[in-house]
């Protein structure tokens, strides 16, 4: 879904090692190594690479999700995109340019305008009201206060703020502070939005709702978003396009269903476990391959969920045709799905049936 | 080294003290710190004094004329101001940070200088305080972000800051006499120098721990370098800061009374001074007790400005709303500037209206000391013939027919090494081999006397405790300074320092400690203890000397009460908060386990808080050292006396050597102490 003229963010082969002269690795084209072997040759010479070759695109108004257990270098990952942390060795290309050859003064104008971040423990300034905090990114650009407000008005709206706007962080509960945090890295209206394990901090039934309100704001938005979780099925609700990332390498990049029906080792064929499968296939994954099209039927969209498919499949034993775009791709009936789910089921728990003897 | 090479060692030690001791009489180097080998430090000292001031006096002189300004001006603004008005003033700072309770304590503690006409005096000293404290303030704030952003810079400052800590105040009055001259402006910058380091300290900390992520946000927003600084990491250390600003006011009203000795005019301090010197005892007390109050407000004006928290969000205030404390300010000012036109008592308090209780005090005073002379005396002699004695000079030398009543005869010598030998093989058969080593040396100290043990072993036995408690660097560190105490011919004021200080501090800590426990358990004692607490230590050292010197009279005694006094504070404050912090699922696990309350206390409570307990060991030690020298003043004969003397005869050598060498004490105690409480806390994994 991405193609070369949409393209916001581009990272080629970002690594970023931790360690005595870290450079040295780079110096003599090992980047060109098999990015395994140049890793063991780090760990044997006492340095860590916490970012292992990691490359990876996002198109504009996409959302870009990195997974992975702590320590996987995730946060790392996402430290490079706006050089909190500066790579090793790579290239981070946003809008064409690329971030890793600017000066520290250049950077400061490229955060300023281009680049909103959202922490895990939200980051806000303890000694700011709710209001100061989201008009502090455009009171640190110079903005006078009566330039800044419609901005920060229209955010504080956005995020559903309004009349806490006197408060200080330590009055608010989790989900507010971060309804704060996303609100003040929205106020300069960024291009680039990155999300560092936003909801990680919050209660299952506040993460939910939080979830729920960023997919609304994105749907307002259109951002080109990165998105940080260690939680696999928040990657799945959230994400267009997902990244699995293990040890500072890529494991696998793909949409979620790809994941899904395609884990590329069993390191992701773990996580895919515990997922509700319904929730995730989608009408065009679940198309009957035998049954011929025809135009009579009740039509879906191709990517309608499963789960939102049954209660139709139910109303219509004899299936409904996926459509995309106007044409019809095929049919799904409610063998088709049952297959499909059993497939899928079937191999992830890697436990052949016995057949009845 | 390993626990039982360690061992050896001990015993090694142990016993060629003993073959030493044996020898004494024919190996005089062995006791006694042979004059050959000492190097004349004092000389070289007073030479670099004498070139430095000869190259830079007139600049330190200049600056000292320069400063003299700002501080006759404040003073001018304080004396002229009504105390009405001053008081009213302070009263609304009270309420604007506080509440009305401490408003009331803000009136009687401030009234209390009208009342006893000391209103002239303590103005004069608060403007020494509001002088010192923001030059304190500025310099430690920009020395302490030296030391954040650079690492080097901080391997400079922190130890500098250790020192400048450490070292007793009287020993720096006298280098700083000499460069600025006499006057008001050396109290001031002696003030500057003893309240710059806890600022440093708390801008540093404050810095350093300023959230990862809300640098990160900081950066993200776009933040320059200076933008980083003024508003994402200043603001979000504020709270440390001010506590320094708290702490660094404290220190500078500590101040007041020492600053006094070397350029006091008409302040409170020189008061307090002038009384002890007349041994005026009531007078001297009330005097004191002007600076406890006033570095009470002080105190708890600026630490509740520190603790406040930002008020809930409401309505946008309007102006009145926001500037309403400089509105009643503005307010309160004309009318008490109004009223002191008609009622000329607001303005300067008649002598006739004051209340001076010094006569009706040191009466009573006289008739306590008169009514129970006898019994005063059997206190004293009893400590000093049945503690202070044995410890300083040694059983051998204490028991005489005059003191204890007998004759220590050459059998009972035998008895007492043969009972304190059984004890200790005893103890080292069952395995407690440290038990077996402390009793060994506590049996030698006893019998000898600490100032006259050989000074090998003194010294052997305390770089073996470093080697212990912080392992090579902390021993050779020690070995060093105790190196340094010997060649610099202090060796004798040394021993006598560390047995005064080591008695008072060990007998504190047990009281303390045994104090805190029942604060820990029982809430009324808590709160009957912690207003004691409180005046103890916001009470000047030489008004706690006081009241000792007229029950006791000079002398080592009274010397070693005050310390008492003024070091079991923070034994009680450690051992109730370490108590009281033991976690209460432990608490719970231990109850449902079937503890009774003593094994509760012994094998629970009391094991896991001796980190706490060890960090108050700390910190009653450097108390004790504190008092030490203040001690001076009733005549002891330590380092503290050297460093008097050194004061009174304009001798910088004599002052400052003996200030380093109770400085080396001092941090030689310290390191020991937070080594043995960092190997305790990681034992028990708190670290």
């Amino acid at each position: 879904m991405t193609s070369k003229t949409d393209l916001r963010l581009s990272c080629r082969n970002i690594w970023k090692v931790y360690g005595n002269q870290p450079e040295r690795f780079f110096k003599d084209n090992s980047a060109s190594d098999d990015p395994k072997t140049l890793c063991a040759r780090m760990r044997e010479e006492g340095a860590i690479p916490a970012a292992a070759n990691v490359s990876f695109d996002v198109g504009v108004g996409e959302i870009f999700v990195i997974m992975g257990l702590s320590g996987s270098g995730k946060s790392t990952v996402v430290r490079c995109l706006s050089r909190l942390v500066d790579p090793t060795h790579g290239e981070v290309i946003l809008d064409g340019e690329d971030l890793l050859a600017k000066s520290d003064k250049d950077m400061i104008q490229v955060r300023r305008h281009k680049i909103g971040m959202v922490f895990q423990n939200f980051g806000l300034m303890p000694h700011l009201s709710v209001y100061e905090n989201i008009a502090f990114p455009l009171s640190l650009q110079g903005s006078s206060p009566g330039d800044a407000k419609p901005r920060v008005e229209k955010v504080i709206d956005l995020v559903g703020l309004r009349g806490r706007e006197k408060s200080y962080p330590h009055q608010l509960s989790g989900g507010q502070q971060q309804r704060v945090g996303i609100a003040r890295s929205l106020a300069v209206d960024p291009d680039l939005w990155l999300l560092d394990e936003p909801f990680s901090a919050l209660d299952p039934l506040i993460r939910r709702q939080m979830q729920d309100e960023f997919l609304r704001i994105q749907n307002d938005l259109h951002k080109s978003i990165v998105f940080i979780t260690h939680d696999f099925l928040e990657a799945l609700r959230v994400a267009d396009r997902m990244m699995i990332m293990r040890d500072g390498e890529v494991v696998q990049t793909g949409t979620p269903a790809e994941l899904i029906t395609n884990p590329a080792d069993d390191y992701v064929a773990e996580f895919t476990n515990d997922v509700p499968l319904v929730r995730v296939l989608c009408a065009h994954e679940v198309i009957d391959a035998d049954a011929v099209p025809d135009a009579g039927r009740t039509r879906v969209a191709a990517e309608t969920p499963v789960e939102t498919l049954l209660p139709m499949l139910a109303a219509h034993p004899e299936g409904v045709a996926v459509e995309r775009a106007g044409t019809v791709e095929g049919i799904v009936t409610a063998q088709s799905v049952i297959s499909a789910l059993a497939r899928l089921s079937d191999r992830e728990d890697e436990m052949p049936m016995e057949a009845p003897a | 080294m390993s626990g039982s090479r360690i061992h050896w060692a001990w015993f090694a030690i142990i016993g060629l003290t003993l073959v030493a001791l044996g020898f004494r009489d024919r190996l005089d180097w062995l006791m006694t710190f042979p004059t050959a080998w000492e190097i004349p430090f004092t000389d070289w000292l007073n030479t670099v004094m004498a070139a430095i001031i000869a190259t830079f006096g007139p600049f330190f002189r200049g600056f000292s004329a320069l400063m003299d300004h700002p501080m006759s001006w404040v003073r001018t603004v304080l004396q002229t101001v009504p105390w009405a008005l001053t008081i009213g003033l302070l009263m609304l700072a009270s309420y604007a940070v506080s509440g009305v309770r401490l408003v009331i304590f803000t009136f009687f503690a401030m009234f209390y200088m009208v009342l006893i006409g000391y209103w002239s005096e303590s103005m004069n000293s608060l403007a020494l305080v509001l002088i010192s404290v923001p030059m304190a303030v500025m310099i430690g704030f920009a020395v302490g972000t030296a030391a954040f952003y650079s690492d080097r810079a901080d391997r400079i400052i922190s130890p500098t800051m250790d020192v400048l800590q450490t070292i007793p105040v009287f020993a720096y009055l006298l280098p700083i006499l000499l460069l600025f001259g006499f006057g008001p402006v050396v109290g001031l910058i002696a003030s500057v120098l003893y309240a710059v380091p806890p600022m440093v300290r708390n801008t540093t900390l404050g810095l350093r721990r300023v959230n990862e992520e809300v640098i990160e946000a900081g950066m993200m927003a776009g933040a320059t370098a200076t933008q980083m600084f003024w508003r994402v990491r200043v603001p979000n250390a504020l709270r440390q800061i001010l506590l320094g600003i708290n702490q660094t006011m404290m220190a500078a009203f500590s101040m007041i009374i020492i600053a006094s000795i070397i350029g006091g005019t008409s302040d409170i301090g020189w008061e307090v001074l002038t009384q002890i010197r007349k041994a005026n005892v009531a007078e001297a007390i009330l005097a004191g007790i002007v600076i406890a109050l006033m570095a009470m407000v002080m105190d708890r004006l600026t630490a509740q400005a520190a603790t406040a928290r930002a008020p809930d969000g409401g309505d946008e205030p309007g102006f009145a709303e926001r500037n309403r404390y400089w509105i009643a300010a503005g307010i309160l000012t004309i009318v008490i500037l109004a009223l002191a036109q008609f009622f000329p008592f607001l303005k300067s308090y008649p002598e006739a209206w004051e209340f001076y209780p010094a006569q009706a005090m040191n009466d009573a005073f006289n008739y306590v000391l008169v009514e129970y002379a006898a019994a005063i005396k059997t206190i004293k002699t009893f400590a000093l013939f049945y503690i202070m004695l044995p410890v300083k000079s040694g059983l051998e030398q204490t028991i005489s027919p005059f003191s204890w009543g007998f004759e220590f005869t050459t059998p009972m010598k035998i008895g007492f090494a043969v009972v304190m030998t059984g004890i200790v093989a005893y103890a080292a058969l069952r395995g407690r081999m440290n038990l077996a080593i402390g009793i060994a040396l506590a049996a030698i100290l006893l019998y000898f006397g600490i100032t006259r043990l050989p000074w090998l072993s003194v010294a052997a036995v305390m770089v073996l405790l470093a080697l212990q408690a912080g392992g090579t660097r902390l021993a050779i560190g020690t070995g060093l300074g105790l190196v340094f105490l010997m060649v610099a011919g202090v060796w004798p004021e040394t021993m006598v320092s560390f047995y005064l200080c080591g008695i008072a501090v060990l007998l504190s800590f047990a009281i303390g400690t045994t104090l805190g426990v029942l604060a820990s358990e029982n809430d009324t004692v808590s709160a009957f203890l912690r207003p004691i607490n409180d005046t103890l230590q916001t009470m000047p050292l030489f008004v706690i000397l006081i009241p000792f010197v007229m029950f006791f009279k000079l002398g080592d005694f009274t010397a070693l009460l005050a310390i008492m006094a003024y070091s079991i504070v923070p034994a009680i404050r450690y051992a109730e908060h370490g108590l009281r912090g033991v976690s209460p699922q432990v608490i719970e696990a231990a109850r449902a386990c079937g503890c009774t309350r003593m094994q509760m206390l012994w094998q629970v409570r009391l094991p896991l808080a001796l980190p706490q307990l060890m960090l108050g060991l700390n910190q009653t030690i450097m108390f004790g050292v504190a008092m030490l020298v203040i001690t001076a003043l009733v005549g002891t004969s330590d380092l503290g006396q050297e460093i008097y003397i050194g004061l009174n005869n304009g001798d910088f050598g004599v002052g400052m050597v003996a200030g380093i060498g109770m400085a080396i004490l001092a941090m030689i105690a310290d390191r020991m102490t937070k080594a043995y409480s960092r190997k305790g806390q990681a034992a028990l994994g708190q670290a």
